[in-house]
């Protein structure tokens, strides 16, 4: 469970800037974590964009996966498709996924970013523009650096950040690199990521 | 660099100095290009950058190369190539001489691919392809065709999944370092400076490539991207886009009809 305090440290940061979107990401490893953390997400009208290190060219069938554990649709996006909400956007494989101000997606084939296509930091980056204060950015467990300067970005914006405990995870290197970068408003175990959804997305049906 | 920062000035001077205007762009990619050629020149933001241009013009084509961003591959999604060479195909060969634009063509990839498909199907005699692009430098690679030899083995791969008859390494010469292509293959082509952002129409063709190129432009600029390829297609003539491109979100694109929904195919009406 989560802490009251860290619940309450959501509340008072959402009293002043209620979400817009909520970003997630993790390398190949958090697939199982992020089977915990989508069903907890109410049925909400933020757009939740998610960005997981796959190999290029490896058929994929995670929208199907994912759409199993979740009340949201999950969606592939196409270029300069609208960032809608009320459903789950998951990077397309060999793509860089961006969010633009006009909140459009950008799919492109930049060069990768930590050695990731897509990566999390080209996602948080742009997503932390695009919503300021108003992006709730979270990085799962994972075994490169990827996501802890987008988690800063997201900071310097303003935005609210948490992070996996590095203690509870499997992959330590992203977790550990985006506290060290970030200093995420809260750090916490899978099931406290899963209720702390619960919470920001309860109070945001369409 | 304050991620903040305003790029405007930047790019109004690169547009009245070097004549290259990004300012239709999408802003969020071009935001991290314009980062990764200023990191790359050791100045510190889009104004230093600005400021060292200024200084020194000739550096310009080092940034124009980071920010056009030639990546491309042949045979880039097999998937794609198999519907060009086992349907759109059919449609080129009824025109005694057909027209074929590749938009954006970069260092070449794509147009070594399509020769290599036409020249398959018994049509490149007769084709003629407009291959255009902004970057000078780019333009050279494509006309020059030579490769790093340690990507044919993944080209290959991709040619053999398109449906290609044969084998990749008929078309080059191979040493060391290099797959140089077989210089028949752009007998064919023209290659051209042309700006998708400021030029016109220059001819009409059967057909559009133009792939992983609008994903770089904001919605305006693909708007007058997509009008251009309207103007230029004839009726039926047909557009392909890269994997994750659409029509569907320009006002355009009551001019095209889905052709093939996979494989991002389209059809002008």
């Amino acid at each position: 469970m989560v802490p009251a305090d860290l619940i309450a440290r959501y509340r008072v940061h959402a009293a002043s800037h209620p979400p817009s979107a909520i970003a997630i990401g993790g390398s190949a490893g958090s697939i199982e974590t992020l089977g915990v953390l989508l069903p907890a997400i109410a049925p909400t009208a933020l757009p939740i964009l998610v960005v997981v290190h796959l190999r290029a060219n490896e058929p994929t069938r995670l929208p199907e996966l994912l759409g199993s554990k979740c009340r949201l649709p999950v969606r592939m996006p196409f270029d300069k498709q609208p960032c809608d909400g009320a459903t789950v956007w998951l990077a397309p494989p060999d793509f860089h996924m961006l969010v633009e101000r006009d909140r459009v997606f950008s799919v492109v084939i930049d060069e990768p970013a930590h050695f990731s296509r897509p990566a999390i930091d080209v996602l948080f980056e742009s997503a932390a523009d695009a919503f300021g204060p108003a992006l709730v950015a979270i990085v799962l467990g994972g075994a490169s650096q990827d996501g802890a300067s987008g988690a800063a970005r997201v900071r310097q914006r303003g935005g609210f950040v948490i992070v996996e405990d590095p203690a509870t995870t499997e992959f330590t290197v992203m977790p550990t690199a985006a506290v060290e970068r970030a200093q995420p408003q809260i750090v916490i175990d899978r099931q406290g990521i899963a209720a702390l959804l619960a919470e920001i997305t309860g109070g945001t049906s369409a | 660099m304050d991620p903040s920062e305003d790029l405007g000035p930047l790019l109004a001077y690169m547009r009245s100095r070097f004549h290259y205007d990004f300012t239709g762009y999408a802003e969020a990619s071009l935001r991290r290009r314009i980062v990764r050629a200023a990191e790359k020149l050791g100045c510190a933001d889009a104004g230093a950058l600005h400021e060292r241009l200024s200084r020194e013009p000739a550096l310009f084509d080092r940034v124009l190369n980071e920010v056009t961003v030639p990546v491309s591959e042949l045979f880039r999604d097999p998937a794609f190539f198999r519907i060009l060479r086992e349907r759109v195909v059919p449609y080129l060969a009824t025109f005694p001489f057909p027209r074929i634009w590749v938009a954006g063509c970069s260092t070449g990839e794509e147009v070594y691919s399509l020769s290599i498909v036409l020249r398959e199907e018994g049509l490149s005699s007769r084709a003629l392809i407009y291959a255009t692009d902004i970057n000078p430098r780019a333009l050279q690679m494509a006309e020059a065709g030579i490769y790093d030899i340690g990507r044919m083995a993944a080209f290959s791969r991709q040619y053999q999944a398109s449906g290609g008859r044969g084998s990749l390494s008929r078309y080059y010469h191979a040493n060391e370092s290099a797959a140089v292509f077989d210089r028949s293959l752009r007998e064919r082509v023209v290659f051209a400076d042309h700006s998708l952002a400021t030029d016109g129409v220059f001819a009409e063709v059967q057909m559009v490539l133009c792939r992983n190129v609008l994903i770089y432009f904001g919605r305006e600029l693909q708007d007058r991207a997509f009008g251009l390829f309207a103007d230029a297609l004839c009726p039926l003539g047909f557009l392909g886009l890269g994997q994750r491109e659409t029509v569907q979100f320009s006002p355009n694109r009551t001019s095209f009809r889905e052709f093939e929904e996979e494989t991002r195919w389209y059809q002008r009406i």
